[in-house]
Parts: structure tokens; C-alpha cells; sequence
């Protein structure tokens, strides 16, 4: 069967407007970067602020160091958020369980997020770097690992918050089906609730992660040399910026395959609501 | 042989009471509609049977065992007690199949590969095996509540709760979950079942139970009850419903 001439004549004129559309945003796009780069590189300044931010030579000299950081960054990162998301997860976990037994560990978790929501990252870094190897106890894990587990602490209380979010979410005559084919509180849990509240806040959850692959660095407050750390050592001996540039470079690139997975999962989980 | 038995059964929400001292027994077999005005405590009886709900006053007997005592492990009960309700909840998040499957896996220890047989089974016996690996949110409103109806089934239980189970459908969906739950009925399955299908519950019910007040006001078999009632109450209800065209 053929379309009709009014289909014909409304695609031909739909076909037009995306012609027309790709047109302008190109156009626009053009003026707008020819207008920065001019903005930019006719300031009075320019070629002060480019040797001393975006010098060639510096930039090679410090890649190396700053890319040794970075893989600290990237290792640290790995586990802290897998160790952030699962404490998250049980934490949150410990907060929906119900009975007055329970009642000292929904507090515990309770007390749990309250405290490290507000508590700064840097005091607990410090506390947990400086102040537990000053007890001078038997088997002390390095300073990496202290550092490490601070990022755990803090993070895991935002995250358990994400997570009970998704719990509520789930609507109770979810529960009072899964619970009337007998099946008992943590399997329902397991099987029913769990899926589909991660399932609902896996894009916060990724934020967060990405927010802590930024912060992962703070560990260097107490000595060990992330990317931003070996990039602010270049330019204490050099007196030019261009290392933090290289640093700030990649950490966007580092960021990027994160962000897209997130914007992907957002997307997914609107398409799947609609 | 009798297999549910309230006795004085009583619910209050806050200061409403639902259900005021409520006296039932189902025996094997049987099919009860539970017919009355929207409030008059139709689900949360059936609620309460399927321990959801926790009792304020009286006692419920299933095969002889008392149920509401707190001692008793409610899942356990649970296990031997299917509801379906009004809004399907099946699990967006499962297949028709896992759905159907989860229960007879997880809780009654069937293997895998048998519950699946069985669930595709009866799948194909309500004329739903092409939709056994699709998710929920692709079936029809009376599709997936034969789905939950089938999930409900899979566990063999000894009572069939049915909550309202063809109000949230589209009228020209009524009819194929309708005749699914008298074929039930011709298999022997016992059910009580609340529904405002004036014209179902007259043709599939052994009794109905006109409940009123928090309590049954009137029952009997459907040709009496709906022919000619006995209480003042029953009457008005049902000629409300006449008006409303649902008779």
C-alpha cells in the first residue's frame, strides 16, 4: 500500500526541517567556538597564561608522574567503591530490618549515616591516617589502606541512604505478594525488593562513584602521590601550572566512560518507566 | 470437611472498625463470593486469612490449625494459601516464567527444571505459554492477572484468595479471567473471593456472603440471596447495584 499525498508532502517537509535544523546548530556551534578562541587569545594576558598553563615541554616532562598517580587514583578507586557500595548496601539493609531486637542495630546504622553525612572527609582522613597509627598498635595496614578505608566510611554513608531511598520506593504490594507466596522476609528481600530498588537508584549510585573517583586523591594529605599531588610537586620545582592541566586532563578522560555508563543506565531506567 | 473458620473476627483501623466479630467457615470445595458496599471489609478479611493483616479479636482456623496464633509461623501458613489481588503485583522485574517459578523454587524446594515444566504447563493451559519469558509490562491487564491467578496456583494451595481480581480490568478483559476461575472451580479448587461481578459471583458461587457492619449479614446459596433477601440491608445494596446496571 503507497502513502497518501498529504503522508508524502509531511515527510518531504519533516525531511526539510532536520536538513534545516543540523544547518543551524553547525552554524551557531562555529560562531560560538570562533568567538571564544578569539576572546581568549586576543586578552592581554594570553601569552603569559599559556606559558606558564599549557607549556608543551613541561607537559611531557610531567606525564610520566603524573600518570604514576593516576594509577593510584584508578586502583584506589576500584576498591573503595566496591567497598563504599557493599558497607552502603548492608547499612541500608540494617536500617529497614523491623523487630525490637533489632533495635540496637537499626540505631547503630541510624547513627551511622548521620554521623559520616556530616562528618567532613578530611577530618576522618586524618583521624583515620594520623591519629589510629599514633595508638602504635601491632599490625597497623599502611597508610594507603587507612586512607583508603575513610573513603569507605564516608562514602558508604551516603550511599546507604541511596540505597534505603530505593528500598522505600518499592511499593509495599510488592512485598505483600512476595510475602503471601511464603516467601520469608529475606528472601523476599533478595529476591523481590533488592532488584528492583538498585535497579531504581543506579544513577545516583554511579554519581556518587564519580564524585569519589574526585576525592580519591585526598589520600595524599597523608603522603601518598595521586596525580594532582605529583602534578603540585612538578610545579613546586618548575613554577609553571601546566602539570595540573595534564592532571585536570585526565581525570576528565577517566570521568568521561563513567559518566556515559551513568547517562546510559538514566536513560534506560526513564525509558523503562514510560 | 471444613477448611477456613473465622470466629469472631474483628479489625480496627484507627477508630473504624472493619470488621466486627465475623463468622465464616468455608468447606473443601466450596466457592464463596463475599459481596457489600466499597468499605464493608471484602479484602481485609481476606487480608487478615492470609495473615497480612493482624487480627484485633477472634480466631482462624485453617484445616484445623489455628493461624492467628502468634506462635505459629506465618509464613508457613502463608505457603498453604494463594491470593490474588486486585492490582496483579506481579514482579515487573521477573519474566511471566520466573514469576510463575520463584515460589515453587525458592520456598517449596521444587527443582528448577520441574517447576519450570510445571509452570509452562499451566501456562499453556490458560492459553498464556507464548508469554512465558515475556516481562509483565507487555501483557494485558487480563493477561497478567491470569499470570498471578497461575502463580498463585503453582503452589497446590489449599485455599484461593481472590481480592477483587477483576475490577482494575478493562470490561472487555473481564470474561477471559472470569471463565479461567470457573474452570478452577470445576478442578475443585476452594476459594473465596471478593467481587462487586454481581452476575459472577451468582453463577460461580456455591454461597454468597452479603457482609455488612464488619459482619456476614446474610447468606445463603446466590439464587436466594439474590432473589429474594431476606434483610432490609441486602436488599438497598442490591438494588443499588441494579441501578448501577451491574446485575
Amino acid at each position: 500500500m503507497s502513502a497518501s499525498p498529504a503522508q508524502l508532502d509531511r515527510l518531504a517537509y519533516r525531511r526539510h526541517q532536520t536538513l534545516l535544523s543540523v544547518l543551524v546548530a553547525a552554524a551557531s556551534t562555529l560562531v560560538l567556538g570562533v568567538l571564544l578562541v578569539v576572546a581568549v587569545t586576543g586578552a592581554p594576558g594570553w601569552d603569559r597564561v599559556r606559558e606558564s598553563f599549557l607549556d608543551p615541554a613541561v607537559a611531557r616532562e610531567s606525564l610520566p608522574d603524573v600518570l604514576r598517580g593516576l594509577w593510584l587514583n584508578i586502583r584506589l578507586l576500584f576498591f573503595c567503591a566496591i567497598g563504599a557500595l557493599t558497607l552502603g548496601l548492608v547499612i541500608a539493609l540494617l536500617r529497614t530490618l523491623r523487630g525490637p531486637v533489632f533495635f540496637p542495630v537499626r540505631l547503630l546504622a541510624t547513627g551511622y549515616t548521620y554521623t559520616f553525612r556530616g562528618l567532613p572527609l578530611i577530618i576522618v582522613l586524618y583521624v583515620m591516617t594520623l591519629g589510629l597509627p599514633g595508638l602504635r598498635l601491632q599490625g597497623m595496614p599502611s597508610t594507603l589502606v587507612l586512607g583508603g578505608t575513610a573513603l569507605v566510611i564516608t562514602y558508604s554513608g551516603y550511599l546507604a541512604e541511596v540505597f534505603r531511598a530505593g528500598i522505600e520506593s518499592v511499593h509495599p504490594s510488592q512485598l505483600a505478594a512476595a510475602r503471601s507466596l511464603g516467601l520469608t522476609y529475606r528472601q523476599t528481600m533478595r529476591f523481590v525488593v533488592l532488584p528492583q530498588a538498585v535497579r531504581r537508584v543506579a544513577p545516583p549510585l554511579l554519581n556518587d562513584t564519580v564524585a569519589l573517583q574526585k576525592d580519591v586523591g585526598l589520600v595524599s594529605l597523608a603522603g601518598p602521590i595521586d596525580a594532582v599531588r605529583a602534578a603540585q610537586i612538578h610545579t613546586a620545582e618548575t613554577f609553571n601550572y601546566t602539570p595540573y592541566i595534564v592532571a585536570g586532563v585526565l581525570f576528565v578522560l577517566l570521568a568521561a566512560p563513567l559518566i556515559a555508563v551513568t547517562d546510559w543506565v538514566t536513560l534506560r531506567a526513564a525509558r523503562r518507566q514510560s | 470437611m471444613t477448611v477456613l473458620s473465622c470466629h469472631g473476627v474483628r479489625k480496627v483501623f484507627g477508630d473504624q472498625v472493619v470488621l466486627d466479630g465475623l463468622d465464616l467457615d468455608v468447606s473443601e470445595h466450596e466457592v464463596v463470593a463475599l459481596i457489600g458496599a466499597s468499605g464493608s471489609g471484602k479484602s481485609t478479611l481476606l487480608r487478615c486469612v492470609n495473615l497480612l493483616e493482624e487480627l484485633d479479636d477472634g480466631t482462624i482456623h485453617l484445616d484445623g490449625e489455628h493461624i492467628t496464633d502468634p506462635r505459629v509461623d506465618p509464613d508457613k501458613v502463608r505457603q498453604r494459601i494463594g491470593i490474588v489481588f486486585q492490582a496483579y503485583n506481579l514482579f515487573p522485574h521477573m519474566t511471566v516464567l520466573e514469576n510463575v517459578t520463584l515460589a515453587p523454587v525458592r520456598v517449596h524446594g521444587v527443582p528448577r527444571t520441574a517447576a519450570r515444566a510445571q509452570a509452562l504447563e499451566w501456562l499453556g493451559r490458560v492459553g498464556l505459554a507464548d508469554k512465558a519469558y515475556a516481562y509483565p509490562d507487555r501483557l494485558s491487564g487480563g493477561q497478567q492477572q491470569r499470570v498471578a491467578i497461575v502463580r498463585a496456583l503453582v503452589n497446590s494451595p489449599r485455599l484461593l484468595l481472590l481480592d477483587e481480581v477483576t475490577s482494575a480490568l478493562d470490561p472487555e478483559l473481564v470474561g477471559e479471567v472470569l471463565s479461567m476461575i470457573r474452570d478452577l472451580k470445576s478442578d475443585g479448587v476452594t476459594m473465596v473471593l471478593a467481587t462487586h461481578e454481581m452476575g459472577f459471583a451468582r453463577q460461580v458461587a456455591d454461597r454468597v456472603c452479603f457482609l455488612d457492619g464488619g459482619r456476614v449479614l446474610e447468606q445463603g446459596p446466590p439464587e436466594q440471596v439474590f432473589a429474594e433477601p431476606a434483610e432490609a440491608r441486602t436488599r438497598q445494596f442490591l438494588s443499588r447495584i441494579i441501578e448501577a446496571g451491574r446485575l
